[in-house]
């Protein structure tokens, strides 16, 4: 018979209350924490924090849509460089080169993920936002410059150059699981397109891409989650100016700039909960951007595994 | 051969082209990233680098001992706290977790793995600098461990969810209580994961600036006591590459150089022995 306060009982009822402790209650106090301190903000400044560009510590008026706008376009940026190239990367790994290039070169890929965003920053600061400016910006505002995105003057600090460092950034996450995606693709689908004759490129479009189409959706919205909520080396290459400029190669600011920058700065009780209300909308935007891109990449490998 | 199968040759081998195109595009930026760093980074370092206080401002020499000694303090708070409860809460999920609670534990902690870095320094923030009127070596080792507890979770889960049931059988068939045969026979036949996990996650967080900005804060001097701030490597390097000082920049690159090197020398001596256990067989 088992006694109702046997040892297993206990050990079991206490490493459920730790694993309660340190997970639930830890995303709970999280969020909690979050709304109390912004609730100054939210209430002197309503839904139309959203929308106000404004962002004015003497006269205590605060919008965010600047730091917004400057996270959504960087990320985006990072999105439309980072994916094409984790996808062929991915490609490259899974189907064109032999399982010895593959086992070199994908830890070598996913090194890169492992340097501190602060160095990347550092290398951004000092080599690579005078590399954009003297020979992509430049060229850029000069034969492009009647566009909309390349006008104004060239800077080495700008979106673009955020957009950069992000889609390198994101590139080693988003190729993994593109990569682990297409390996997981069941041989007979890839043999029977090349049985009727596909070249390989024909049977990647016709077969494994479709395929695993699922997982790739999710692993980009992983890189995703990860572009919005970089911090260190968006702070260093984005330049720091609140703006809504329609080029990529004026300087801008991100949300999570803003309070890197400004959180020990910040004078005043409504400042500060204005700071945190911004870390408010980013943690809603990364629980959101995270939890559905989980719930895509566990389904294809689940359905997989089953079979 | 005829131009249509022609074409489709030539598109297939204009596409491996760009594929393997994009590697070299991916490894451009690590390659030149090391090099700079260790570039740079060399001429900086020096005894007194390693060891020393940071000089005043406008003063050659001096150094970032401070900030090492700081990294391994905040570093140490950081898994003292998130080693304990995260590797608990694996045990739970992988031992008990098979219902609706511990599914929701697992899914809220891969959701928090997600959650920006300098979100867990806010919350450290008004958890430990508001309440105890200053920024404080406690912070930013509260802050780094909520980066650490989610990924230690989950890594431990998965660790002892590899160990064959098999093991588990025997144990209880030689009557070890259950609570025992997970501590003492599951826990000990997956704590190579588990260490190789650990590992990895204090490689990731002892890189981390965001969370240390409005937590640990900075300091010019040694470490002064838990409550007090205290200066971080990554902190450190963010507040020199800023500045407008010359000297200062290249002691930011010979910080860099300190920190990658050890960031790299326990994560891929980390995976090589994984690596080599997992392929040497049993």
């Amino acid at each position: 018979m088992r006694k109702r306060f046997s040892p297993d009982t206990m050990f079991e009822f206490a490493v459920g209350a730790v694993a309660f402790t340190g997970v639930i209650l830890l995303a709970v106090l999280l969020l909690g924490e979050l709304v109390l301190g912004a609730m100054p903000s939210i209430k002197t400044f309503g839904v139309g924090f959203l929308f106000e560009t404004t962002w004015d510590p003497v006269f205590e008026k605060f919008g965010a849509l600047a730091f917004i706008y400057g996270t959504l376009l960087s990320s985006f940026l990072a999105m439309l460089i980072g994916v094409p190239l984790s996808l062929g990367i991915a490609i490259y790994l899974a189907e064109v080169a032999s399982s010895n290039v593959r086992t070199l070169i994908s830890p070598v890929i996913e090194l890169m993920a492992a340097i501190p965003s602060v160095i990347i920053g550092l290398w951004g600061i000092f080599v690579f936002a005078p590399f954009m400016r003297d020979y992509i910006a430049t060229p850029l505002a000069k034969y492009l410059g009647f566009l909309p995105f390349f006008s104004g003057p060239a800077f080495g600090l700008s979106f673009l150059t955020a957009g950069f460092i992000l889609a390198f950034m994101i590139i080693p996450i988003v190729s993994s699981i593109t990569r682990e995606a297409l390996l997981a693709v069941p041989v007979l689908q890839k043999e029977g397109a090349l049985a009727l004759g596909a070249t390989r490129w024909e049977m990647i479009v016709m077969t494994v891409l479709p395929y695993s189409r699922a997982a790739i959706f999710g692993a980009v919205i992983i890189g995703l989650g990860r572009a919005i909520g970089e911090t260190m080396a968006v702070t260093m290459v984005i330049g720091n100016t609140p703006q809504l400029a329609a080029s990529l190669l004026a300087p801008g600011y991100s949300m999570a700039a803003v309070i890197a920058n400004e959180f020990t700065e910040a004078t005043g009780d409504l400042y500060l909960s204005a700071l945190i209300e911004i870390g408010l909308i980013l943690f809603i935007i990364s629980i959101l951007v995270n939890a559905s891109s989980r719930l895509l990449v566990w389904r294809y490998f689940e359905v997989r595994d089953s079979k | 051969m005829n131009s249509v199968q022609l074409k489709r040759k030539i598109l297939n081998k204009v596409l491996d082209f760009l594929a393997a195109f994009s590697v070299v595009i991916a490894l451009a930026p690590l390659i030149s990233i090391l090099y700079t760093v260790v570039m740079e980074g060399l001429p900086a370092i020096n005894l007194a680098f390693l060891t020393q206080l940071p000089g005043p401002v406008g003063e050659e020499g001096g150094g970032f001992g401070n900030a090492i000694q700081g990294s391994f303090i905040v570093v140490g708070i950081a898994s003292l706290i998130g080693l304990p409860i995260g590797i608990l809460s694996g045990v739970y999920l992988a031992e008990y977790g098979n219902n609706r609670f511990g599914r929701m534990v697992s899914f809220t902690a891969d959701v928090l793995t997600g959650v920006p870095s300098i979100i867990t320094g806010i919350f450290a923030y008004i958890l430990i600098v508001m309440r105890f009127g200053g920024f404080s070596a406690l912070a930013g080792g509260v802050a780094l461990a909520t980066m650490m507890i989610p990924v230690i979770v989950r890594t431990t889960e998965e660790s002892m969810r590899l160990v064959p049931d098999e093991i588990r059988e025997a144990s209880l068939a030689l009557g070890i209580p259950p609570w025992k045969t997970s501590l003492r026979i599951v826990l000990s036949t997956a704590q190579f994961g588990i260490i190789t996990g650990a590992l990895l996650t204090i490689a990731r967080v002892s890189g981390e600036t965001a969370p240390l900005l409005f937590t640990a804060f900075s300091n010019r001097f040694y470490f002064d006591g838990v409550m007090n701030p205290v200066a971080t490597l990554p902190v450190m390097i963010y507040t020199y590459a800023l500045s407008p000082f010359e000297d200062w920049h290249t002691q930011a690159w010979g910080g860099a150089l300190v920190l990658v090197s050890a960031i790299l020398v326990l994560s891929i001596g980390v995976r090589f022995a994984a690596g080599r256990k997992y392929s040497g067989g049993m």
